[in-house]
């Protein structure tokens, strides 16, 4: 594979170049903005150098939001953010994780059966069961609550099928000695299976964290009241809200706010991310 | 330390296989018994029934005084060395050796001397701190063997535990086990497809076909009467010889078959008793060609061809014979090394 090819290495960067620009650019975009007086959008002219007002704009952003039109400051949205993509990912992860091993190591009747149901809810979508789903939320009164925000959201096929497909590349064997050392099904789940998928249980919780957080169409749906605002559907009322020009350099603020969390996790899970998407230690 | 009794063992799997059958044996405290056959032979499914890995879907197993049908693993007083070890991953040597104990409840300074002592046992006591995968093959089959010992268990299983080890490592462990197992004196039941290993290690060899016991004996006797022709061909390297007895007559042997039963309509001669200098009269006498020479070393394989230009045999010589390929040559073998078998059961006759 090591080759010195100068046409192709040139042609691949430019193409790499140009595909990382293409993402790049509108986050770029977003950070200039945001420092900005408000005065600069209304000439319909997008700046591409910063602007003066950083502090007082983030600041404005962090503790007001728009609250003329509605929405909470940034503060509040992304304490909701945070709760929501928490509970999701910790919840997807518990119950994804529990009944991965009942799949793969007990034999109870209709034991493929069930996971063929839970296998065939991959193929339907959050959009595709949420008038239902949002009924039955709406009668059991969890509309404007975090846990209307969570419970719908936390299970996961997903999230079963790859733990699922992790415990069955542990070698069978491992769960027979231990067996033999008198480790009943819990203590050999506890002491030997979740050390051993402790990787990929961080890379899932990267994948699942930013889902959680990404999660729009749902808390837009479920949340009335503005302090239940989440950050990412927030964004959308601080556009759309009021009668006035939106104020971009406070959208552009927040939507730099909200990009952060997620970015975070990435860093400083990336070690295990990383090794739990590549590497498994059996 | 106990003894095994199994009584009419049979294991049929859901979809109707049946792995093992009718399995009758004893096996007495402080034994070393192996079970040898060829893959899918049911060798293995036998000692997991015996470890409790496997359900018995019919007869009745007992280790020292308890029926042990319907008791899990860990009560049955066994420990198991798996063919790929089998070693938490996670877990240190120490930890790997001192799980087992945990989960019985074995208080801590009784642990740390029984690792110790176990380590010490199988020279692994520099590696305690170590993780499983900064170990070789070799000494990742100690600490499998070390976490059999701690346990100090009434029965140790093997389960080709040497398999994963190259030749030279498997000929010294397989001296280590046996010494350690003579010196524990711990009731010993052993996996293997390897008969050499299994000739050389058993106090009584077992062995299986088709999920049935073929014979069951002392090493050297399954060697010298072998009970069926699965066995004669099996246990033995290179295979014993296996001529049929009209061809025999045909070519002028009717007097050395004279001492067989009539019924002897297969016969059996190992290679090494086969040679090319004549024997005392009435012995057997057969023309041949030789198609390869084989040196190894010790021994020289003959793989030679009867006059008839079929059948093919085996001879082994503890000498280079002077001969090329191709050359004719004259093969004698004494009347007593005969194996008289009937072709139709596969049964030897007396």
């Amino acid at each position: 594979m090591v080759e010195n090819r100068p046409l192709g290495n040139l042609l691949s960067h430019v193409v790499l170049i140009f595909g990382v620009a293409l993402v790049v650019f509108p986050i770029y975009v977003a950070i200039i903005a945001s420092p900005h007086p408000p005065g600069t959008f209304l000439r319909g002219v997008m700046p591409l150098l910063p602007g003066p007002n950083a502090l007082e704009n983030y600041r404005t952003a962090w503790t007001e939001g728009r609250s003329r039109a509605g929405t909470p400051p940034i503060s509040l949205m992304l304490t909701n953010s945070l709760i929501m993509a928490l509970a999701i990912t910790i919840g997807k992860l518990a119950i994804s994780i529990i009944s991965a091993f009942a799949i793969v190591y007990f034999r109870f009747p209709f034991r493929i059966f069930f996971f063929w149901i839970i296998f065939l809810t991959l193929m339907l979508p959050v959009e595709v069961r949420i008038v239902p789903t949002f009924q039955v939320v709406a009668d059991l009164g969890m509309l404007n609550s975090y846990a209307g925000l969570s419970i719908p959201l936390i299970a996961s096929a997903t999230a079963t099928f790859l733990v699922r497909q992790f415990f069955m590349t542990v070698p069978e064997e491992l769960m027979e000695a231990a067996r033999v050392d008198g480790a009943g099904p819990m203590k050999f789940f506890r002491d030997i299976l979740l050390p051993l998928s402790i990787t990929n249980i961080a890379a899932l919780f990267v994948i699942m964290f930013i889902y959680g957080w990404n999660q729009y169409l749902w808390p837009l749906l479920i949340t009335t009241d503005p302090e239940y605002y989440t950050i990412v559907m927030g964004i959308q009322r601080m556009v759309t809200g009021g009668d006035s020009e939106p104020l971009w350099h406070l959208v552009m603020a927040t939507v730099v706010m909200a990009a952060l969390p997620p970015v975070l996790v990435i860093l400083f899970m990336q070690r295990l991310f990383v090794k739990g998407l590549t590497e498994t230690e059996k | 330390m106990a003894a095994i009794v199994m009584d009419n063992l049979h294991k049929v799997y859901a979809g109707g296989v049946r792995a093992v059958s009718d399995i009758m044996l004893d096996i007495a405290d402080g034994e070393f018994v192996v079970l040898v056959g060829p893959s899918g032979c049911g060798k293995s499914t036998l000692l997991r029934m015996v470890a409790g890995l496997e359900t018995i879907t019919e007869g009745r197993l007992t280790i020292g005084d308890r029926v042990v049908n319907a008791l899990e693993p860990a009560e049955r007083d066994i420990a198991m060395v798996f063919q790929n070890y089998a070693l938490y991953p996670h877990m240190s040597v120490f930890n790997n050796l001192a799980y087992g104990l945990r989960n019985r409840g074995v208080l801590k300074p009784e642990i740390e001397r029984r690792v110790r002592e176990a380590a010490a046992m199988l020279e692994i006591g520099a590696f305690l701190d170590r993780k499983p995968r900064q170990l070789s093959g070799g000494q990742r089959q100690r600490v499998a063997m070390g976490r059999a010992l701690v346990r100090e268990p009434a029965v140790f299983l093997f389960d080709e535990p040497l398999s994963n080890l190259d030749a030279k490592l498997r000929v010294q462990m397989r001296v280590e086990i046996k010494q350690l197992q003579r010196r524990l004196g711990t009731t010993s039941l052993y996996v293997t497809h390897d008969q050499l290993e299994a000739m050389t290690m058993a106090d009584r060899l077992v062995v299986l076909n088709g999920g049935r016991i073929e014979q069951v004996g002392t090493p050297m006797d399954v060697y010298s009467r072998p009970a069926t022709t699965f066995v004669a061909g099996f246990i033995g390297s290179p295979a014993m010889n296996m001529l049929p007895a009209s061809l025999l007559r045909a070519n002028g042997n009717a007097d050395a078959l004279s001492g067989l039963p009539g019924n002897a309509d297969l016969v059996g001669l190992r290679p090494e008793d086969i040679g090319l200098d004549a024997v005392a009269p009435g012995g057997v006498r057969l023309q041949a060609r030789l198609d390869l020479l084989e040196p190894a070393g010790a021994e020289t394989h003959l793989h030679v061809r009867l006059i008839d230009g079929k059948t093919r045999m085996t001879v082994r010589l503890s000498h280079v014979p002077g001969l090329t390929e191709g050359a004719d040559l004259v093969l004698h073998a004494p009347a007593a090394a005969l194996h008289p078998f009937e072709a139709e059961s596969g049964h030897r006759l007396l």
